[in-house]
Formats: structure tokens, sequence, C-alpha cells
């Protein structure tokens, strides 16, 4: 390492005064301090510092507070010593107040502190977040420049995911068969991520049916769900020039009841017998109950979730299960959208860079070096 | 500017909802708690659009030549009932809608919920098959564990409770956790598809 001459003084400064600050905290046996990241009208109590002698151990920490040094306190908790901490939640924004801390064993005083002035304000920023932030950023850029690089026409290699390549087979089987297509988007609402992306594979599959001419059913458990279907499946069908082909009304909303749905959807699926069932979206509890009945009358099927839980359903009842990010990659990957796959792209980089925090994680937490880890707590 | 419009205002809500993550300033989470109160809003109306989609197609299956046109009478006048036994006498205990709900749509739901009693031992059936190398592995695994949740489990093998918790803490939760990884990236790279308009199949035609 390279230091000049001017910089070795500045950085002695820096860690000493760093060691002068954390040695000056250290010597606080408690404080009062407005709680830091929230909304306001917080103020913490601390005396995690305070070293009592074996035999003066407190039992329990009574709290008062008053808006002058010496004015009247009025009791606000009584909690255990080894709580170390206590939030005041009941105090007003900018307003000053002290605090008298009693530490009590068997009713005899053992201590006391009187802290303050201190005032709670409510934070722009929750500092510990930042870690998220930093991490969204890291991720957004590389998705953003890969975008770029497939906007100018890099070609960008995706590995070839078995479950997205079947479906052309599978949509292809029920055409040969004289069968109908179900599709289910699962129990989740349009904001959940899942349901967006079973929309996005929808758009890019529904051109394909309408080409072959199948059949296509969607039974609904979200009413915006529906619309949002209809819309993109109609879209579909315009693509592939078909659009007298559409029929609005085999894109239904059942019911908001979770188990009702499954009832309808097991009911069409014995009924209508589907030669292939595409399970793709925000699936729960009725995940393999659906699978299941699927499996029963022998239609191919194609899963795929957001559920590590539900995951397992659908890989032991499926014939091709899309595991975690591949259900995200599955647009990009049908319709070849260079953008979408260069978003792919800035995905799997940012997976690089998290398997080599991982790695070096593990190696130093195995050398009980916490630092790490620690960077990566969510405040 | 048919699609122009709800991609400026997908961008702007989808921006203000990342920003507000961070910010804990009641401003900030006043103006969440809004948006969520106009979701739901909006959300009743959509559901308007739902039961009126319903209607329609039940409706037009009412002739009673049509195949399964009596189930289709079923629906309508379960959903007639509800909406009319609610606004009349309420939807509190010991009024009738409760009472419907009670002993029967929630009976019902227990049959269908029920059901992934059976259909897990078909699937694990399944599932164990020992076919080569690596279901012989998740057979093992999973005779272990389910040895190790049963009281009888730890009479066969003492150790039995602690062999099953360390295969779900280590080998299951590594393996989940590479999963939440990925699930957590692609939605990052969704969500940010959405936001900034490439991804905008949800729109519908342009």
């Amino acid at each position: 390492m390279n230091l000049s001459a001017k910089k070795v003084p500045i950085l002695i400064l820096v860690l000493l005064s760093y060691r002068l600050c954390s040695g000056a905290e250290q010597s606080e046996p408690a404080k009062a301090y407005d709680t830091p990241n929230d909304a306001g009208r917080s103020i913490t109590i601390f005396w995690g510092k305070f070293e009592p002698s074996l035999l003066t151990v407190p039992e329990e920490c009574k709290i008062f507070r008053s808006p002058e040094q010496e004015g009247t306190y009025e009791l606000v908790a009584t909690v255990p010593f080894d709580q170390l901490l206590y939030r005041d939640d009941d105090v007003d924004d900018d307003s000053s107040y002290y605090y008298n801390l009693v530490l009590v064993k068997e009713e005899a005083i053992v201590g006391s502190f009187t802290l303050g002035p201190v005032s709670s304000s409510p934070q722009l920023f929750n500092t510990g977040r930042l870690n998220v932030l930093v991490g969204v950023l890291i991720c957004g850029i590389l998705v953003a420049f890969f975008i770029v690089q497939g906007k100018t026409g890099r070609e960008l290699y995706v590995r070839p995911i078995a479950g997205l390549s079947a479906i052309d087979d599978a949509i292809g089987r029920a055409t040969e068969m004289g069968k109908p297509i179900l599709y289910s988007s699962g129990v989740g609402e349009m904001s959940r991520v899942a349901t967006i992306a079973s929309m996005n594979i929808l758009g890019s599959i529904a051109p394909k049916i309408a080409e072959y001419n199948s059949k296509f059913i969607f039974p609904n458990w979200d009413p915006v769900v529906t619309t949002v279907a209809q819309e993109v499946v109609k879209e579909g069908y315009y693509k592939a020039g078909h659009p007298e082909a559409f029929d609005p009304d085999n894109i239904y909303f059942v019911t908001q009841s979770q188990f009702g749905y499954v009832a309808a959807v097991d009911g069409v699926m014995v009924r209508e017998r589907p030669a292939t069932n595409l399970l793709l979206g925000t699936f729960e509890a009725e995940s393999l109950i659906l699978a299941e009945t699927g499996n029963s009358i022998g239609a191919i099927q194609i899963a795929g979730t957001d559920s590590s839980i539900q995951l397992a359903f659908f890989i032991v009842a499926c014939d091709y299960v899309l595991i975690g990010e591949e259900l995200f990659a599955a647009s990009g990957y049908i319709t070849k959208d260079p953008m979408v796959l260069g978003s792919l792209k800035g995905t799997d980089y940012s997976k690089l860079i998290i398997i080599l925090f991982v790695v070096l994680g593990s190696i130093l937490g195995t050398f009980g070096v916490d630092t790490l880890v620690n960077w990566f707590s969510v405040g | 500017m048919r699609r122009r419009l709800p991609v400026i205002v997908c961008f702007l809500f989808g921006l203000f909802m990342l920003v507000q993550f961070f910010v804990p300033h009641p401003v900030g989470t006043e103006a969440y708690e809004t948006v969520l109160d106009w979701v739901q809003i909006i959300y009743v109306f959509a559901l308007f659009v739902g039961v009126a989609g319903i209607i329609k197609l039940h409706g037009s299956k009412l002739s009673p030549g049509k195949k399964g046109w009596f189930y289709s009478l079923t629906t309508i006048l379960g959903l007639a009932a509800m909406v009319i036994l609610g606004f009349v006498f309420g939807v509190g205990k010991g009024t009738p809608f409760n009472w419907i709900f009670q002993n029967l749509q929630a009976p019902m739901q227990a049959t269908m919920f029920s059901l992934l009693a059976f259909f897990i031992a078909s699937a694990a059936y399944r599932g164990f098959r020992v076919r080569n190398v690596e279901s012989v592995l998740l057979l093992g695994a999973a005779v272990i564990v389910m040895i190790g949740r049963v009281p009888i489990g730890k009479m066969i093998f003492p150790y039995s409770p602690e062999v099953a918790d360390w295969i779900l803490r280590v080998p299951s939760m590594a393996a989940r956790r590479g999963i939440f990884i990925g699930i957590g990236l692609g939605s990052i790279a969704t969500a940010l598809r959405v936001i900034v308009g490439i991804e905008r199949t949800y729109l519908g035609r342009d």
C-alpha cells in the first residue's frame, strides 16, 4: 500500500478520533437519545454500559420523565434491568425531556442517572436500510447496463430452461389432441411480482395459442387479474392475426375464496380434460390440489411460482417446473426481447456478486469475524 | 397516449413505493397509507366488474337445454342470496349471512383443504419412488425428517429429532436460500422492467 507522507498524519488523526469517540461512548453508563430511523415521537433510554458490582446487580429500572431538569418527574415505566434499553413512544417531537433512571434491587436504590435534555424528531432516511439501497442500486445499474448492451445488439446468452422450451410442445399437444389449454395465475393480486411475471408469460404464449387455434381457459381468483389477462390475451390474438378467435368469456373471474377457486378449477379440469395445464404465478396451499388433479387427468403440466414451499409440491406433481427466478426470466426467454434478456443478464451478475459475498462471509464467519455478515442486517 | 399515460403513472408510483421504503418520516408513511387506501377503493370497483362477469357468464348458461344450467342457476342464486341477506340483515354474528358463511361456505372450504392430506400422500408416493441416486437421497432425507418429527421417532433412533433439525436447518435451508436469492433478484429485475416501461404486456393492446 502506498501512502504519501501527507496522508499518514490524517489517517492517524482519523483513527485516533475514532478511538477517542468510541472510548467516550464506552465510558457513558447510560444515555437517552432520539430513536434512530423512526417516524419521530420516540426517545430511547439505554443503560447497557452500566457495570454494577456483583453484589448490587439491579433487578429493575424505574424510568421517570420531566420536561424540566428541576421539575416534577413522572414514572414512565418499570422494566427489568437486563432489558438494557427502553423506548419511550409517548413524547412530542422537538420538545426537550429529562429522564431519571433509577436502578433498584430489593426496593433499594443501587444507582441513579439524570439524562437529557433530549428531544425526538422524525428522520428522512432510514440509515439501517442503506445496505438495501446500495444493493438495489448495484443490481439496478447492472440491469440497466445489460439492457443497454442488449439494445445495442450484443448477443446475450441465456441457458436453456427445460420448462420454457416445453411450452411450445405443450401447446402443440393440446392442438393435436383437440383439447383445451388451462392457465392459472393462482391466488395472487396484480401487485404481486409473480402475478406480473405470469401476465408477461401469458402475453408471450397467447400469440402461439392463437396461431395453433387451441381452446384457452383461464379461471381467475382476482377480478383485476381477470381484466388484465383479457387484455393481454386479446393483444396476443391480434398479434397472431386471429382477433376473431379471441373469446373473453374463456378468461373469467370465479371467486376470491381460496378453496372455492380450487374447487372451480378442479371442476374445469375434470369436465374439460385439458391437455395442458400452465400453473404460473402466485400459489399457496392450493398448489398441490391443483397439480395433483391435473396429474390425475393426464395433462402435461408446466408450473412456476415464487414460493419455495409450493415449488416442492409442483416438482412432484408437474412435468416441468420453473424454479425461482426462472419464472421471472420466462417472458424474455420466450420472446427473445433483447431488453428483457439484458435485464436477466444483469440479475445473473448480481447473483455472482452475492455468491462472492456469501463465500467470503462464510470464510470470515468461520474465523469469528462478523463484520461482513453484519453489513447485511436490515434496520 | 393510451400507453404512455399508464407507463408514466406506473413509473411515478413505482418510484414512490421504492423511495418510501427508505423514508421513515410521517409524510412518507402517511402518503403510503393513502395510496394503499386508494388501492382498496379501486379494488372494490374491480370486484364489481368481477361480479358482473360472473353474472354474464352464468346468465348465458341459464337456458334449460344447456349443459350444467342448474349449476349456473345455483351460483347466481347463491350470489344474490348473500348480497340480499347481507344488505338486509347485516353481516355480524347471528345474522343469516353469517350463518350461511359459518355453516355452508366454511365447511365446504375445509373439505377442499382436507383433500390436501390425500394429495400429499399420492404426491409423496410418486416423489419418493427410487429411480436414481438423487431420489434415494431424497427418500433417505424424507424418512429421517419424518421420523424426527413424530414422537415415536426418538424411540426408534434417539438422535432422529436432532438429525431432522440439521437436515432442515443446513442443507434444506441452504437450497431454499439459494432460491430466495434468485427470486429476490428476479423480482427486482421484473419490478425495474415494469417501472421503466420495458415490460408493458400488462397494458394490453396498443
